[in-house]
């Protein structure tokens, strides 16, 4: 048998909570340095941590989304190893006590339905930040340090870069969802940190594991495994050159791997239980009220859509993507007869426009009634889907209202039975060449005599009622 | 007038009745400091001008006709390990000679909520890691009743301080025996409480599982009073205890009708010093004679304590003190070093002691793969096994008496080459911190002109219990009437 990939994740993800993981400093991204400082996030001597809850509980709903089992009892351990940025020199975290565990995430795979099943997903705290000047020096800045941070580890149950990928997609959303973290990765507000190897499936024999650092988006997670996993496979099918256990640094720029650092022996980190915290306990009620308070997650959203609305598949898988956008298009939809026509608006123009704004639906300037407006204009006939761009434009760009816009300029379709075929008689008059043709066969030919009409009206025509009198009147 | 040989409590009532200002009791401490602190050394530093302006604003107070809190104007020290806001706070080390907290510890601010001027910060041996002070990085601290022995340690200065009379009472630590040791050794009253009993919040940590801070004082009534202003639950101590102290002054002063101890036989074996055995069953006839029910009782896992505590105290330390890498504050080498490790590693073979070196290097050995089960798994099991020694000797006593330390004060550099004779002074005192429960050392006699101190271990939160056994046996003997001659 040939050799077969086998890939784990670890990612981490930042929890969106009011205020640091063991301190009461705010739990905010992109303030002054050190502002968000304390003597406790500063490990200053004499500083002692007090978790916070509401980290806890995001764990909680994160593992329970995940199918995980709550721990009844677990611990936080202490990984020990120097670094500055690590300001206590040890990093309070969770080791053979984690928090939840034992949960999985099924993808859709190419067609073929495939189960990652979740390992743990336990509860930690953020390390500061290096800030390397080009004068050699290092700044460290502690506004991140202790800022609660969850891991959820995977088995290795990956056999492709594209399940990696939809993986990834799929535990942001649920992590957005639950509303525990933004997950964005452009802003390292989600980690990841994949393991690749290969193993013989006949003889278990494995190739040295390699982890990849500085994946800075989904898409390069993607690009580097893809990449790793081909580099690996040559290796090892073709002794290239010799597959050593070791991190490798992804370079964004080359778009290939290379050696960061060789892993001859295991890091030894030292673990042990936190002695300045006491077990943490989760009380079962509190655990059941989490469970209740879980929203409809992505997946279960997206069928959802599809039963409800008629939704094709792709259109809901799609609409699902962030709980806001969903939300959006549920109140669009509810206010319009024809909710495929509500869900092309929103795939189409607006997510068009957000992603040239760059930002994400909230940052939309129109409300959901206000496209709702727009769409029932379409699904009218009021108006024709070009004339619906323009006026879809001129609301954001002037906030005024479709139907307003269509009044105050005159953009209503022609649907005038009489004005119509008048311009109908004209355009047949006019091309006489054209009308041969189409009666000669050229069934194609009557595109060029509706061109003509819309022409006229610059654009107003009700196309469809044009394409039928035309017919009627070309016998 | 002489202010500074009477207790915390006669000062208080003598504040109280305006007999004297806090300025004056202030003022009298610091000239008898200054008069004594040559030989005793019991301070790393003194601050006059706080002490002095916080007891005035005590006397304005008092004055104006304000509410007072009652030990207002009772001036205290506390130990060098404890978080002084804008004061610099060493714990007896190198790597933090200059380091001064922008916080103050919560024990600390709650005896300037109590009022209480602070007169200094006291000596002790570096981290609290030893057990006579002289692995402080900057003084030797003599023993007030014989100025060429040690105080005991770690918490050596806080300890001489109260037995010289440069303070009624003062703050230390006992992590293994830190507070009773040198109480015993000083002839005063010493008391480290519950685990959880008082916040560790500010308090520079040795071994967290281990640590607690605790009150000397000449008597027993001022140790109850100065107990009552730090006990008590703190939100940023997450193993504090949430449920309110009592009113230890009160309990005290319940009797000793009807309460039973525990003689631990391993606590009477080998390496107590007979002269000071002789004195400690003395004692417990006395307290037989008041009408307290004792007996002998076997707990055959204490004689694991010191092995046990070994592992368990350095790992935490190791880990504990890795912070101190010369990056954020605290000692930095001015040596070249090639990259961030060279620095660690200069910075802190600089700024470290042998002492602490060493427990360091034993604890990072002992959680390292492939001997953290040997070592470290094995001592939380031992540890285990020794806390339900006790749990079942509570389960029929009150409290447990023994000796504090084996022998009494040493001379100075008498163990100081020789380390595990200077570890087995805590051999009485180190299963009580195991075990997270209190224990306490008040002073029951002499032996050549020396003190001695005998323990009283409490179950959980059974300081009340404690305190009837030590303040019935003080009000019987008197022992704290005979003060060290300097
Ligand atoms: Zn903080």
């Amino acid at each position: 048998m040939p050799l077969q990939p086998t890939i784990g994740l670890e990612v981490h993800a930042e929890l969106s909570t009011k205020s640091k993981m063991f301190c009461s400093c705010a739990n905010e991204f992109g303030a002054p340095p050190d502002s968000h400082t304390c003597p406790v996030c500063l490990g200053l001597p004499g500083s002692l941590p007090v978790p916070n809850r509401q980290a806890v509980e995001s764990v909680i709903r994160t593992g329970l989304a995940l199918g995980c089992h709550v721990a009844e009892r677990c611990r936080f351990a202490r990984k020990n190893y120097f670094y500055p940025d690590l300001a206590k020199n040890f990093q309070i975290s969770q080791y053979d006590e984690p928090l939840t565990h034992d949960g999985h995430i099924d993808l859709e795979g190419e067609g073929q339905p495939v189960r990652i099943r979740i390992r743990r997903a336990h509860l930690e705290e953020d390390t500061g930040k290096n800030i390397h000047l080009s004068d050699g020096h290092t700044l460290v800045e502690y506004n991140r340090c202790g800022v609660p941070l969850m891991e959820v580890v995977t088995e290795p149950d990956f056999r492709t870069a594209e399940h990696v990928r939809e993986y990834l997609y799929t535990l942001r959303s649920i992590l957005q969802y639950l509303g525990v973290s933004s997950a964005d990765m452009e802003k390292g507000q989600m980690r990841c940190e994949p393991t690749i190897n290969w193993i013989d499936p006949d003889t278990g024999e494995r190739t040295p594991k390699v982890e990849i650092k500085n994946l800075n988006s989904i898409k390069s997670v993607y690009e580097a495994v893809k990449y790793e996993l081909a580099r690996q496979k040559r290796a090892a099918a073709m002794g290239e050159e010799e597959l050593v256990q070791e991190t490798r640094r992804w370079d964004e720029a080359k778009l290939v791997t290379a050696t960061m650092r060789l892993k001859e022996t295991a890091d030894d980190y030292m673990y042990f239980p936190e002695p300045d915290l006491a077990p943490l306990a989760p009380e079962p009620e509190w655990i059941e009220e989490i469970r209740a308070s879980l929203p409809e997650l992505p997946r279960a959203r997206a069928q959802r859509l599809v039963v409800d609305y008629g939704l094709p598949a792709y259109d809901a898988g799609v609409l699902t993507e962030t709980r806001d956008l969903a939300d959006y298009f549920e109140a669009v939809a509810a206010a319009v007869p024809d909710a495929k026509l509500a869900s092309n608006w929103v795939m189409g123009d607006v997510r068009a426009w957000l992603n040239q704004e760059g930002g994400d639906i909230s940052t939309l300037p129109l409300a959901p009634t206000a496209l709702s407006e727009l769409v029932s204009l379409v699904a009218a006939g009021t108006i024709n889907n070009t004339t619906a761009k323009d006026v879809f434009a001129k609301m954001i760009a002037e906030g005024k209202g479709a139907q307003e816009i269509v009044e105050a300029e005159g953009l209503a379709q022609i649907s005038d039975t009489g004005e119509l075929e008048r311009l109908v008689e004209r355009a047949i008059a006019d091309n006489p060449k054209i009308v041969e043709d189409y009666r000669g066969g050229k069934r194609k030919a009557i595109g060029a005599l509706v061109g003509a009409v819309m022409k006229a009206t610059r654009g107003q025509a009700n196309a469809g009622l044009v394409n039928k009198l035309l017919k009627k009147k070309l016998g | 007038m002489q202010l500074h040989g009477l207790s915390a409590h006669e000062l208080a009532h003598g504040l109280a009745a305006r007999e004297f200002s806090a300025r004056e009791v202030v003022e009298d401490h610091l000239s008898h400091i200054k008069a004594v602190e040559d030989g005793v050394q019991a301070f790393l530093l003194t601050t006059p001008e706080t002490a002095c302006a916080e007891a005035d604003a005590v006397d304005q107070a008092r004055a104006a006709g304000e509410d007072l809190p009652p030990l207002a104007g009772v001036p205290v020290a506390h130990k060098d390990l404890f978080c002084t806001r804008g004061v610099r706070t060493t714990c007896g080390s190198r790597i933090l000679e200059d380091f001064v907290p922008p916080y103050d510890a919560t024990v600390v601010a709650r005896c300037r909520e109590a009022r209480l001027p602070v007169l200094g910060k006291t000596n002790m041996d570096e981290f609290a890691m030893g057990s006579s002070t002289e692995n402080s990085a900057f003084q030797v601290t003599g023993n007030p009743w014989d100025l060429e022995r040690v105080p005991g340690g770690s918490s050596g200065g806080s300890a001489a301080a109260v037995a010289a009379g440069e303070a009624p009472f003062a703050l230390g630590t006992d992590t293994g025996g830190s507070i009773r040791q040198p109480a015993s050794l000083c002839g005063i009253v010493g008391m480290k409480p519950t685990y959880g009993r008082v916040s560790r919040y500010g308090v520079v940590a040795y071994a967290s599982s281990l640590d607690q801070v605790g009150p000397f004082a000449r008597n027993v009534t001022d140790c109850a009073l100065l107990l009552g202003t730090i006990a008590g639950h703190d939100t940023m101590d997450a193993t504090s205890v949430t449920d309110a102290p009592p009113d230890y002054v009160a309990e005290m002063r319940r009797g000793v009708d009807g309460l039973r101890a525990g003689l631990p036989k391993e606590l009477f074996g080998e390496g107590i010093d007979p002269a000071v055995k002789s004195t400690i069953l003395a004692a417990v006839d006395k307290l037989a004679n008041l009408g307290i029910e004792i007996e002998e009782v076997e707990m055959p896992h204490v004689d694991y304590s010191l092995p046990c505590y070994y592992i368990i105290a350095p790992a935490e330390c190791s880990s504990n003190l890795a912070r101190y890498d010369g990056v954020r504050y605290g000692h930095r080498t001015a040596e070249p070093v090639s990259d961030i490790y060279d620095l660690f590693s200069k910075s802190r073979a600089e700024g470290f002691g042998p002492e602490v070196r060493l427990r360091i290097m034993l604890g990072t050995y002992t959680l390292s793969a492939g001997y953290y089960d040997a070592y470290y798994v094995k001592a939380l099991k031992v540890r285990t096994l020794i806390k339900s020694d006790f749990d079942r000797a509570f389960e029929k006593y009150d409290v447990l008496l023994s000796p504090t330390s084996p022998t009494t004060a040493f001379k100075i550099g008498e163990k100081a080459d020789d380390p595990l004779e200077m570890k087995l002074a805590d051999i009485c005192t180190i299963p009580v911190n195991l075990a997270g429960l209190p224990g306490m050392s008040v002073p029951c006699g002499f032996v050549e002109g020396l003190p001695v101190g005998m323990q009283i271990i409490g179950k959980p939160f059974g300081e009340p219990e404690m305190l009837r056994v030590a303040y019935g046996y003080e009000q019987a003997m008197g022992w704290e009437r005979r003060r060290a001659a300097l």
